[in-house]
């Protein structure tokens, strides 16, 4: 890896919030062009990561280097308010200037450019994903952070906005760190996966992970039959907070 | 002019309007509503110190209310304590000081409906160079911090993300928010100031479908509650304070019919 491409470097970091770690232990790179996704069950520290890495936790373990201020991102969920009417227009603007044709350019992009009037409340709840992907990309950012970026997207949406994602991350040579429960298009459209469980379960290319004994704990045998018909045997269990709790024969 | 009190009055009402519509649109899409009362509460403390030490009483109640404000933000760091619990009790503490104080000072004599309910019929020149002065501070400096302010009252975590630093913005705008408590307490009084601020928003809500035009809607909503209530308060003899808020709900009233419920 080049020096100059890493974008974020997050080392050892860890959250400890309320008697619990939230998530400990997390290494990984962000590098310009690469895909970096984060897997795990619910409530396995995947949002937490995400926000460790952007910066927005003032008391973590360990070490976040951000490399880039031009940084773009999806949160899992937005919520407006009645009180506040925003314009898809107006939230395109949100946090940037940008002329009408990079609004345009944006919106043709994720496919709701006929939504520009319209009000946010308006929107289904896959119409509202793709005005957020939208946004995020008008910038053409650095660093695209995307937590479930396709969540009430129809099956041909969802296809069409992996590929969308992979493609900008090709043409605009920005990093992206993605969280997302779609197993088969993660191992697919990923060059790097991070499995959690309150701890780092393994890490590494989609193949290698899916090989890897802890993945399949996780997700079932069937899951790494993606990619590959590996056996092996389980070594341990996990507890709710993602704690090994003993070995298993 | 100048010498006319309800011209003054209605250059005093004119200059408030203008700040009242845009910062009330914050108060509202950040659902602050309470802690404007609980600024306006404060108020009462600064009040009483400004006729205790003889400083002027705009300063004074700048000086508390933003006080209160700080304290609000170092509280929510480290109680846990629910947003609205701990504006509770600032809001009565400080009032309860407040008139405890006002108790030893029996040998002063003022006003204090004048506080309460506001008393802009005995507004001065002093009063609207303040009004004015302050009131073009106060846009000035929501100007400068619009973006910000506005993208972390949208999503917090996405402006903070993305580089706005909303804890700066935030703690600029209760400050802003304290200003115009200062400056318009004499206008509509503590009891009445957020009513000021947030009615003639929730009427402009009512027919606008984009921030910008909720914000001039709210201006002037606020510009026709001041003209129609100081006239009707000086037709009918009525407290000026409470006229004007009873016109802003009239406004609001008939918004209803218009409402845009579709968003």
């Amino acid at each position: 890896m080049i020096e100059n491409d890493l974008l974020v470097k997050v080392s050892d970091a860890g959250l400890y919030k309320n008697g619990k770690w939230l998530v400990k232990g997390v290494n990984l790179n962000i590098t310009k062009g690469k895909i970096v996704t984060l897997i795990g069950p619910n409530g396995s520290g995947k949002t937490t990561t995400a926000k460790i890495a952007l910066g927005l936790y003032k008391n973590i373990e360990g070490t976040v280097e951000r490399l880039t201020n031009k940084i773009s991102y999806v949160p899992q969920k937005v919520s407006i308010d009645w009180t506040l009417p925003v314009r898809v227009i107006d939230f395109m603007v949100l946090t940037q200037d940008l002329q009408d044709q990079e609004i345009n350019d944006a919106l043709n992009l994720t496919g709701v450019e006929h939504l520009k009037n319209n009000n946010l409340r308006e929107l289904s709840g896959g119409e509202f994903q793709r005005v957020l992907l939208a946004r995020a990309i008008a910038k053409k950012p650095d660093l695209l952070v995307l937590d479930e970026p396709v969540q009430g997207v129809d099956f041909t949406g969802e296809v069409e906005l992996y590929a969308l994602i992979k493609k900008i991350s090709e043409t605009l040579q920005c990093g992206i760190l993605l969280i997302s429960h779609d197993l088969h298009v993660v191992m697919s459209a990923t060059d790097y996966v991070v499995c959690l469980n309150g701890h780092v379960c393994c890490s590494g290319t989609p193949v290698a992970v899916a090989q890897n004994k802890e993945y399949k704990e996780l997700f079932g045998e069937k899951s790494s039959q993606l990619l590959s018909l590996y056996e092996h045997e389980h070594d341990h269990v996990h507890d709710s907070d993602g704690n090994i709790v003993k070995e298993a024969k | 002019m100048f010498d006319d009190f309800l011209f003054r009055a209605l250059i005093a009402g004119i200059g408030i309007a203008l700040v009242t519509g845009p910062l009330g649109c914050f108060v509202v899409w950040r659902r602050l509503s309470f802690f404007g009362d609980t600024l306006a509460h404060s108020a009462l403390l600064g009040v009483i110190l400004s006729i205790s030490f003889d400083i002027n009483i705009s300063l004074s109640i700048f000086a508390v209310s933003s006080l209160v404000a700080l304290i609000l933000l170092r509280l929510q760091n480290t109680t846990n304590l629910a947003g609205d619990a701990l504006l509770g009790l600032l809001s009565h503490s400080s009032l309860a000081i407040g008139l405890v104080v006002l108790g030893f000072l029996s040998f002063i004599r003022f006003d204090i409906m004048g506080v309460l309910f506001g008393d802009i019929l005995s507004v001065n020149v002093n009063d609207l160079i303040i009004i004015w002065a302050g009131g073009a501070i106060i846009l000035f400096v929501l100007w400068l911090i619009w973006k910000p302010l506005f993208a972390s009252t949208v999503n917090y975590e996405l402006a903070e993300a993305e580089g706005m630093n909303p804890k700066r913005v935030n703690a600029i705008f209760t400050i802003l928010l304290a200003a115009l408590i200062a400056i318009s307490i004499k206008m509509v009084g503590l009891l009445l100031i957020t009513g000021m601020l947030i009615i003639p928003c929730a009427m402009a809500r009512n027919l606008s479908n984009n921030p910008k035009q909720m914000v001039v809607l709210s201006i002037i909503g606020g510009l026709l509650s001041v003209f129609v209530g100081l006239y009707a308060s000086f037709e009918i003899n009525t407290s000026s304070g409470p006229t004007i808020v009873t016109v802003a709900i009239i406004l609001f009233i008939l918004s209803l019919s218009r409402i845009r419920k579709k968003y």
